[in-house]
């Protein structure tokens, strides 16, 4: 018995040992350009181990079974008549609640950590004007921040194309600059279909809607090129609506707009 | 019960046609209509699987070079939808259901055996109109989720020809629904008890619930945007003052209990076919009674987890991620059960056991992905990428379709007289597994790291995981070749099965195979113990 119960405890630990091995040193992840990424990689991390525990275990439990519980050539007649058994149904009801009540709690405080609970302050404004109705994604900010953000950016979706309006400096760019450890605000509006805004790299996404402006903020961490991508079926071109967006110095990044806004007001 | 005497009246049955002519006929025999689902329902996942094939080529290179930008929409949403609406719901629920329910519940037939008629003959026309809709003007091109506006913008007679082929169908579905439930309350032999049910009653009882409570609301979405395309109303189209995120709502009310819908009949098919194997009774019956009726509960509050990214507040949102996560616990009783079940049997290993095991694999790893997407921080990054394809296709093709063959190698022998080749059947299943985990478990990789989903031409450096994953579709699609030699040989040359080749206890068996016209010679048996395995009273057969 004694032996039994030291196999059972030694193939929970390999089993322990294998996945959080896996977790910590297989990344499936892309390249952390914001801070709302590590934030994210750590939760999938948490996911990842324990994902494996648990199918790892699922499988080994049933290739076990089928090898050692199979039919021998002289074997006939039934199993035992074991119809269950109310301790070990509690056990696994009970165990997985609190597994994904953990998880729910945990998800709740990495959402939090994004900004993601952060509460609208126009709700006021939504009752009042209709035309100033805004959908927060998540990193939300309220209305009035957008519009206080200096580096506010208004993306406008269309079939199959982003553009990005600078307001500050009354320019229309094809791609989107942003200086490198600072908040961007970003209002969404479609001219057509749903779009999405995507950037895995930042590993934020937010639905740009026909009718019903959407915000999004973020802030890069990392100076690079990255895609943006659209997420929704937009139509016939969808694969290749994409976009690009340039973290960069925030000396390079004023050159950048000081160029445009120059011709813009040139022009 | 008038009615189901209706179906044994000799006039009505001495006008059904005999033999294999009976299979195109208006027949009333549950029987009957139960193959009838079955082999239609095959013969569009052959379409559908074709159409799946397509979408492997085109991804087999970064560029859009196999088909036109739009045929690709088209594809994909004809893929979706067939193998939803024409293969899996029809075959899992009404196949199966229409074969055993009334075994299961001592009956003659179904409650309403037109109406299962009616329900069935719905079927072909409706696929039909849609797969031809590609010939009109071609096929509808926004999905199988059909989002305002672009369902509004896009060519409206593939549209229209879609939404009418999906209404029909739901109609079907929704005949089928009602037909079971009152079968299984009402046409109970006597003495028989709910809980001395065999467990894929339950399942389908639940699953009949979520049908009649959700696919209505389809329909009325649905007539909703026929009307935005046809009659230029404004419900969900922008436009004219709608709103598209009212359609996702409504649309997702049906469509999330629709994934219930395809997976408890197979939990309870699996139910069925795990202890004849394993000379088992089922482990927990009661719990997973409840674990069903739990599933059923939760599922109609859960849909908004498909709109993670679109307009939703935040306490909307962590609601809904708490909803989700739950369903993973009834979820894993139902799985610890049936581990437990095998655990101490004498297990047969044959193609049944096999698609059944690699079932519990596939489907507890389609459900890990479930949960962590369920969590809204993961899925923001993740929602709309080849992730979420992975892990629906784990759960629908991994779960209900493994079943789906599980149950046809387990069945056969029932509804033929004959043994199916268990070498043919075993190659199958290794095909099927390696093929199906090449195909979709990269695809993981590939959501997280950057591919959206239904795109036809993607980053290039993408594209060695892409062949990988298409190596994976051509394994699966070359499967179906064992698969039908080994249906038309067994049909035609066969061993002889005799009346129960397995030694089971469930009622279908009790009657010689194949069944005749009226299910049992004399009176249906009574069985109190379904899964009475390893009792005295079967020490004694």
């Amino acid at each position: 018995m004694l032996n039994k119960n030291f196999y059972l405890i030694l193939i929970i630990s390999a089993v322990f040992g294998i996945s959080f091995w896996i977790g910590f040193n297989v990344n499936l992840l892309p390249v952390e350009a914001s801070i709302n990424a590590p934030i994210y990689d750590e939760l999938f991390k948490i996911l990842f181990i324990i994902g494996l525990i648990i199918f790892i275990g699922m499988t080994i439990a049933v290739t076990y079974s089928l090898f050692k519980f199979r039919k021998r050539k002289d074997q006939f007649g039934d199993g035992i008549a074991l119809e269950g058994n109310l301790s070990l149904e509690i056990v696994w009801t009970i165990i997985p609640s609190i597994i994904v009540l953990i998880i729910g709690l945990y998800s709740y405080n990495i959402y939090d950590r994004m900004g993601g609970m952060k509460e609208l302050n126009h709700s006021h404004e939504m009752m009042t004007s209709n035309s100033d109705k805004i959908w927060a994604g998540i990193s939300q900010a309220s209305n009035n921040e957008v519009a206080s953000n200096n580096l506010a950016v208004e993306v406008s979706a269309m079939q199959f194309a982003f553009l990005f309006n600078y307001p500050k400096g009354e320019f229309i760019s094809g791609e989107l600059h942003v200086p490198v450890d600072h908040k961007v605000s970003m209002k969404m509006e479609s001219k057509d279909v749903i779009h999405a805004f995507w950037v895995p790299e930042f590993r934020i996404k937010q639905d740009i809607i026909p009718g019903q402006p959407t915000i999004l903020n973020f802030t890069p961490t990392k100076v690079g090129k990255y895609p943006i991508i659209c997420a929704e079926l937009c139509g016939p071109y969808h694969g290749g609506m994409r976009a690009s967006i340039i973290v960069e110095n925030e000396s390079d990044y004023k050159d950048w707009f000081n160029k445009n806004t120059k011709t813009e007001v040139s022009l | 019960m008038t009615i189901s005497l209706d179906s044994q009246d000799p006039n009505t049955k001495s006008l059904q046609p005999k033999g294999w002519l009976r299979y195109f006929s208006f027949s009333l025999d549950h029987k009957v209509i139960g193959i009838q689902y079955l082999v239609c329902g095959f013969l569009f996942y052959l379409i559908g699987g074709t159409l799946a094939s397509a979408i492997r080529i085109e991804l087999a290179s970064p560029m859009s070079d196999f088909m036109p930008r739009d045929v690709y929409n088209q594809v994909l949403t004809l893929h979706g939808t067939i193998m939803i609406f024409l293969w899996i719901v029809p075959v899992v629920n009404g196949a199966f259901g229409n074969y055993l329910i009334p075994f299961y519940v001592g009956a003659r037939d179904m409650a309403f055996p037109r109406l299962n008629a009616v329900a069935f003959w719905l079927i072909p026309p409706s696929g039909l109109m849609l797969v031809a809709s590609y010939f009109v003007e071609g096929a509808a091109q926004a999905g199988w989720t059909a989002y305002p506006p672009l369902s509004i913008t896009t060519p409206q007679s593939g549209q229209i020809i879609w939404i009418m082929s999906v209404l029909l169908l739901g109609g079907s579905s929704i005949f089928g629904g009602i037909n079971f439930i009152a079968t299984i309350i009402k046409l109970r032999r006597p003495g028989l008890k709910l809980m001395q049910l065999p467990m894929y009653c339950w399942a389908m009882l639940g699953t009949s619930l979520l049908v009649v409570l959700s696919t209505p609301v389809l329909a009325g979405t649905l007539i909703l945007l026929s009307f935005d395309i046809v009659a230029h109303t404004g419900f969900f189209n922008p436009v004219l003052g709608g709103n598209v995120v009212v359609y996702q709502h409504l649309f997702w009310f049906y469509s999330h209990p629709a994934v219930y819908i395809m997976v408890l009949p197979a939990f309870g098919l699996v139910s069925e076919i795990l202890p004849v194997h394993s000379r088992k009774p089922l482990f927990g019956y009661t719990t997973m009674v409840f674990s069903i009726m739990g599933i059923v509960v939760l599922g109609l509050v859960v849909w908004a987890h498909h709109m993670f990214t679109s307009g939703t507040p935040p306490w909307m949102r962590l609601f809904f991620t708490i909803a989700t996560a739950f369903i993973a616990v009834p979820t894993g009783i139902k799985f610890f059960n049936w581990v437990a079940t095998l655990w101490g049997g004498k297990i047969s290993i044959n193609s049944a056991m096999l698609f059944s095991c690699g079932f519990i694999i596939n489907f507890v790893f389609g459900g890990i992905t479930g949960v962590a997407l369920a969590q809204v921080p993961f899925d923001i990054h993740v929602h709309d990428t080849y992730f979420v394809v992975a892990h629906f296709h784990y759960i629908v093709y991994g779960g209900t379709v493994f079943i789906i063959f599980s149950s046809i190698y387990h069945w056969f022998p029932k509804v033929t007289g004959k043994l199916m080749s268990e070498k043919l059947g075993i190659l199958h299943f290794a095909i099927t597994f390696i093929g199906f985990n090449l195909c979709f478990a990269p695809q993981h990789w590939l959501g997280l790291n950057g591919m959206p989903r239904r795109v036809a031409e993607y980053d290039p450096q993408f594209q060695f995981v892409n062949q990988i994953s298409s190596v994976g579709a051509l394994l699966m699609a070359l499967s179906t070749i064992p698969f039908l030699v080994n249906i038309f040989l067994s049909i035609k040359n066969g061993k002889d099965s005799g009346d129960n080749p397995w030694n089971a206890l469930t009622p279908e068996w009790l009657t010689s195979s194949p069944p005749p016209v009226e299910n049992w010679e004399g009176e249906a048996p009574l069985v109190e113990e379904p899964y009475g395995y390893g009792k005295p009273i079967t020490q004694e057969n």
